[in-house]
């Protein structure tokens, strides 16, 4: 006997230990996120997966499943909230896609078409970032970091490494890199490093790629980011 | 160098989770920690260095660049802007020739603002070189600079520039009649731990520190964690501006907070204890570790406590200035010498706190109500406050009163009567519960405080009518901003642009649709932030928005838009740049018909 | 005819890239001119803009100058809408927010490789420089956003369309592009 949730009035499976995330998951729900990868320990910090356990707003990636819960995902509230969240990110660091190599393949960009976001709707901080273009074959541009974790978490669980850290507090929050000099060249990172290619958005760059494949028809422009997600997520599961 | 640094890591054992005591340590010989001493750090911890240079870019007193010899803080809390702060600030950079935030070329002292130092009630207050200032005024400010410019160590000025007073108006239940140190461990002894519980429980007792959480109910969920080993924490952080009684507790009471933790420690079987003390308390730490080892002499901490075959210790931990180092997970991970991040929950601490074992966390005052509960039984603060808010509540007092300092009541006391007894007048409103709490107006002074009604951590910050609302919220809004720990994007960026868009408004660039926008924000804010701090970090502007929309709606232009930043000022550095001053070379900040 | 709708265009701190796309509506032009009739726009010889219905607004607002068109766009149009990346979130020009402008004007005029006669003009007739990029919605209020890199022919069509009918505007997944 499983135990059952619901979300969006579909009852919905799932196992001892799994997140709401999860179970969504391997039900073919999608629930909008991005500091989220199965792969990898849950962060529960971009907070694009709040959903309503019983009235009451939780990290779908990071609150345990639990018998009985009903759940909101798709209501107009939740995803008004999760629109303004994006554009939260758009208008913190500098996203000026027509010029980022990784537009069309983007979540962040893919994201906020899924969520129908046609502009930034706040006043944009145009923060002074760097670029790290040191490594010969990894470059790093901090204006497109939306602080997921991700590469963090990768090179800590899979590349047993720890090249990134998150440093700062609050909106001086940056993203540092485990070297004598700070730059990526003189840390112990590897083209092959699974950190460098998690990146949800064009902050890590692999060199020479970038325009393999023409803009136009990139993932996202083919197919909506709950598509690609699902495809991609709930093969892990099985 | 290398010599100084290997003595300090020494005396810390080398533990990464000391790591902030390390750095606290480095700073105070050097004013910084460079680049070479992380390297030192990284090699002898072996941490990440990452994680050294985060953990110093995220606490406000730590450094990876020099601060002054002397480096002197002023507490930007409202209560010390009522008290002339402002003005003295600027005097202060004046007369040091230097820019606030800066340190002088000369590199001898350096100056700049800090989130309230919980000296709301004998402000203007500051810090130099950690130590806690008060009553600041001109003459005391002009004392200072002779002592800088004069190259006086920091421990030869003058005394009564650090004295701090309790000021204790009014004393209830917790603060009369204290107990003898070892009372109540003797009574909880002689009762058994489960029944002392079971007295806790009758108690009604729930915790100070703003949640109210059943402190019985906690103690009992941490005992009853299959992993036995377990911590007692005592979060003396306060940080929400407006509050010190904890500073008062732990300056005249200190004996039986610790008491109560040791009497916790025995229930629920810890074996050691943290006091995690706010860095502004640093003038209470060599008392604090003095009474630990009385203690400890006593048969009242440390191993086989009055020979009951009990092991108990307790080590002091300061913070570095973080007010969300308050909040309990993020607190947690601050004892562990990292950065204070809330954590995800469940799981909550009393299941996996500290090192991820089962970990009680509670706030000053409710360990000293436990000590006194052990003593007088629960029945004895039972009958005292409201059905559902039993006992009594210190408050901290400030603000625009005739005696500023701790009041202690039973709980369901109204509003006006705490004004009334520190002699409040023509008040316009009361920040109860600090920034993160209500703003109520007069109007309401019949409300009582109790949990069922106003619930409060004690910060009880009084305005007059001579206050203007939107410097109050202004100045509330500015501190979330800063205090944000940045780890969740609502309150990360929301915190932010809260700030820039009620700057807007105060500062007459906004419109009718920017209240919209702002309410908007708001909520945005509250209802998706990870912790505490977000969700409530909109409070100052939504309580006053809702009880003085007029106040906002005179900010207003009878326009559909205006620009949020000064257009004119924008075109300063071409014009300068062109050497141009003619009316092509200005702008209005709207369009003029 | 009487009460064909009336449509200004401009561009700011654009490179008309957006101007071009609309031209990609191609024979839908036609069909567009028997609805609108175009106002001040680089399509006609129209100086100042008179009361519309629409106001079509590439590139992010730059300097002196830019203000001020926009303001007589916002005022005279009932329908503002940023057109493209550059309105929206300043663009490819907004790339220069994190050059302070006083490194920005001296490598343009006076320190540059190969610069004669090196010095920062001082004309009254030229507009000043802002000291950063702003997308549109910073200086004036804005009713509708069409993003792209331009957008698509389609994507004005699509917008036109819905306003000409009375319909609210709303664009389908495939049409909305950041690129
Ligand atoms: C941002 C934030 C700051 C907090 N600051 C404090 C504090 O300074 N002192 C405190 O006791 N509790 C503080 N708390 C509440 C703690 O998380 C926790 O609930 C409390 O320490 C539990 O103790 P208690 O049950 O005795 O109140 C804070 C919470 C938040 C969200
Ligand atoms: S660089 Fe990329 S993966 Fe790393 S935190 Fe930033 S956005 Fe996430
Ligand atoms: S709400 Fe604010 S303080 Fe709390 S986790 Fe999020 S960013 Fe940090
Ligand atoms: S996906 Fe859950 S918080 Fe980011």
């Amino acid at each position: 006997m499983h135990k059952t949730i619901t979300i969006d009035g579909q009852e919905v499976p799932f196992e001892a230990g799994q997140t709401i995330m999860d179970a969504a998951i391997s039900a073919d729900i999608y629930i909008p996120h991005l500091c989220h990868n199965p792969d990898y320990q849950p962060h529960g910090s971009c907070k694009l997966c709040t959903v309503k356990v019983n009235g009451r707003n939780c990290s779908a990636c990071t609150f345990p499943a639990m018998e009985g819960q009903d759940i909101q995902n798709h209501s107009a509230d939740l995803e008004q909230d999760r629109l303004r969240i994006t554009q939260m990110l758009f208008v913190e660091g500098n996203h000026f896609c027509p010029s980022c190599e990784k537009t069309g393949n983007c979540q962040l960009q893919a994201v906020a078409y899924y969520l129908k976001m046609h502009d930034n709707h706040f006043p944009h901080f145009f923060a002074n970032r760097e670029m790290d273009a040191s490594h010969p074959e990894i470059l790093i541009d901090h204006n497109r970091c939306i602080f997921c974790n991700l590469c963090v978490r990768a090179s800590q669980e899979k590349d047993n490494k720890n090249v990134f850290a998150i440093s700062g507090r609050g909106i001086n929050k940056r993203l540092i890199i485990n070297s004598k000099s700070g730059q990526l060249k003189d840390s112990d990172i590897d083209i092959n490093d699974c950190a460098a290619h998690i990146c949800p958005t064009g902050a890590i760059l692999i060199k020479g790629t970038g325009y393999q494949v023409p803009i136009g028809q990139r993932i996202y422009d083919q197919q909506k980011i709950d598509e690609v997600s699902l495809a991609e997520e709930s093969k892990d599961h099985g | 160098m290398q010599a100084f640094i290997q003595t300090i890591i020494d005396k810390h054992e080398a533990a990464p989770v000391r790591l902030l005591a390390i750095l606290r340590d480095i700073q105070a010989e050097y004013q910084h920690i460079s680049a070479a001493t992380i390297e030192i750090l990284a090699t002898a911890l072996k941490l990440p260095r990452t994680q050294i240079i985060s953990v110093i870019e995220f606490y406000s007193f730590l450094h990876t660049t020099p601060t002054g010899k002397y480096d002197i803080l002023l507490s930007d809390s409202i209560t010390d802007r009522m008290l002339g702060k402002q003005n003295l600030m600027f005097y202060f950079a004046s007369q040091l020739k230097l820019k606030i935030g800066e340190l002088r070329s000369d590199g001898l002292v350096s100056l700049n603002n800090t989130s309230c130092t919980g000296m709301c009630d004998q402000g203007p207050a500051g810090i130099v070189n950690g130590y806690a200032l008060t009553r600041l005024d001109r003459p005391r400010i002009d004392a200072i600079i002779k002592l800088i410019e004069q190259h006086t160590p920091v421990k030869q000025w003058p005394a009564e520039f650090f004295a701090v007073s309790d000021n204790i108006y009014q004393a209830g239940l917790l603060l009369q009649a204290p107990i003898k140190p070892g009372d109540a461990l003797k009574a909880h002894f002689q009762r058994g731990a489960q029944n002392t519980l079971a007295e806790i429980d009758i108690s009604g007792l729930r915790g100070r520190g703003g949640a109210g959480f059943k402190t019985a109910m906690k103690w009992r969920f941490c005992a009853a964690e299959p992993e036995t080993e377990r911590y007692v924490v005592c979060n003396a952080d306060e940080g929400e501006p407006g509050t010190f009684k904890d500073r008062v507790i732990l300056n005249s009471y200190a004996h039986q907070v610790f008491e109560g933790m040791t009497v916790c420690a025995s229930i629920i079987g810890a074996e050691q204890g943290f006091l995690y003390l706010r860095g502004e308390y640093l003038h209470l730490y060599e008392k604090l570790q003095a009474i630990l080892q009385e203690r400890r002499e006593s048969a009242l901490l440390g191993n086989n406590i009055l020979n009951q075959g009990i092991n108990f210790d307790i080590e002091i931990r300061l913070g570095c200035g973080a007010y969300i180092c308050g909040e309990e997970s993020a607190l947690i991970e601050s004892l562990e010498g990292k950065r204070g991040i809330p954590r995800n929950r469940p799981p909550y601490p009393v299941s996996q706190g500290y090192l991820n074992k089962p970990t009680v966390v509670n706030n000053v005052e409710t360990f000293l109500a436990s000590t006194k509960i052990a003593v007088h039984g629960g029945q004895w603060f039972a009958d005292v406050g409201t059905e559902q808010s039993q006992g009594t509540k210190i408050l901290s007092i400030s603000g625009d009163c005739a005696k500023p300092g701790i009041y202690e009541y039973a709980f369901g006391v109204t509003v006006a009567q705490v004004l009334n007894d520190c002699g409040a007048y023509d008040v316009l409103g009361i920040q109860v519960g600090g920034p993160s709490g209500t703003f109520i107006d007069i109007k309401e002074s019949q409300r009582k405080l109790a949990f069922e009604d106003l619930a409060t951590g004690g910060s009880f910050i009084i305005f007059n009518q001579s206050r203007n609302i939107l410097d109050i919220v202004k100045n509330f809004t500015h501190f979330f901003a800063h205090e944000s720990c940045g780890f969740c994007t609502p309150c990360r960026v929301g915190t932010s642009l809260l700030k820039k868009q009620l700057d807007k408004i105060t500062e007459g660039h906004g419109s009718a649709g920017d209240i919209v926008a702002l309410e908007e924000l708001c909520q945005l804010v509250k209802n998706n932030s990870h912790c505490g701090l977000g969700q409530t970090a909109a409070n100052p502007i939504l309580s006053t928005l809702q009880r003085y929309p007029e106040r906002y709606a005179e900010k207003l232009k009878d326009i559909s838009y205006e620009p949020g930043f000064d257009l004119d000022a924008s075109l300063e550095t071409a014009r300068h740049l062109a050497n141009r001053d003619d009316a092509g070379a200005h702008l209005t900040q709207v369009e003029e018909d | 005819m009487a009460d064909k709708l009336k449509l200004a265009t401009t561009s700011l701190a654009g490179c008309f890239g957006c101007h071009m796309s609309l031209l990609d509506i191609d024979e839908r032009m036609l069909e567009l001119a028997k609805h609108v009739e175009f106002d001040r726009s680089p399509i006609t010889d129209i100086e100042h803009c008179n009361p519309c219905d629409i106001g079509l607004i590439e590139g992010g607002v730059c300097n002196s100058e830019n203000v001020h068109v926009l303001r007589e766009f916002r005022k005279n149009c009932k329908i503002l809408v940023a057109v493209g990346a550059c309105a929206i979130n300043g663009g490819l020009p907004a790339l220069r927010n994190h050059i302070p402008l006083e490194d920005c004007l001296n490598e343009s005029y006076r320190d540059g490789i190969g610069i004669e006669n090196a010095q920062i003009p001082s004309d009254p007739e030229l507009p000043l420089l802002l000291d950063k990029v702003y997308p549109i919605h910073e200086i004036v209020k804005v009713d509708y956003y069409l993003p792209g890199c331009p957008p698509s022919g389609d994507v004005f069509w699509t917008f036109l369309s819905d306003i000409i009918a009375g319909r609210e505007p709303s664009l389908p997944y495939e049409l909305i592009h950041f690129d």
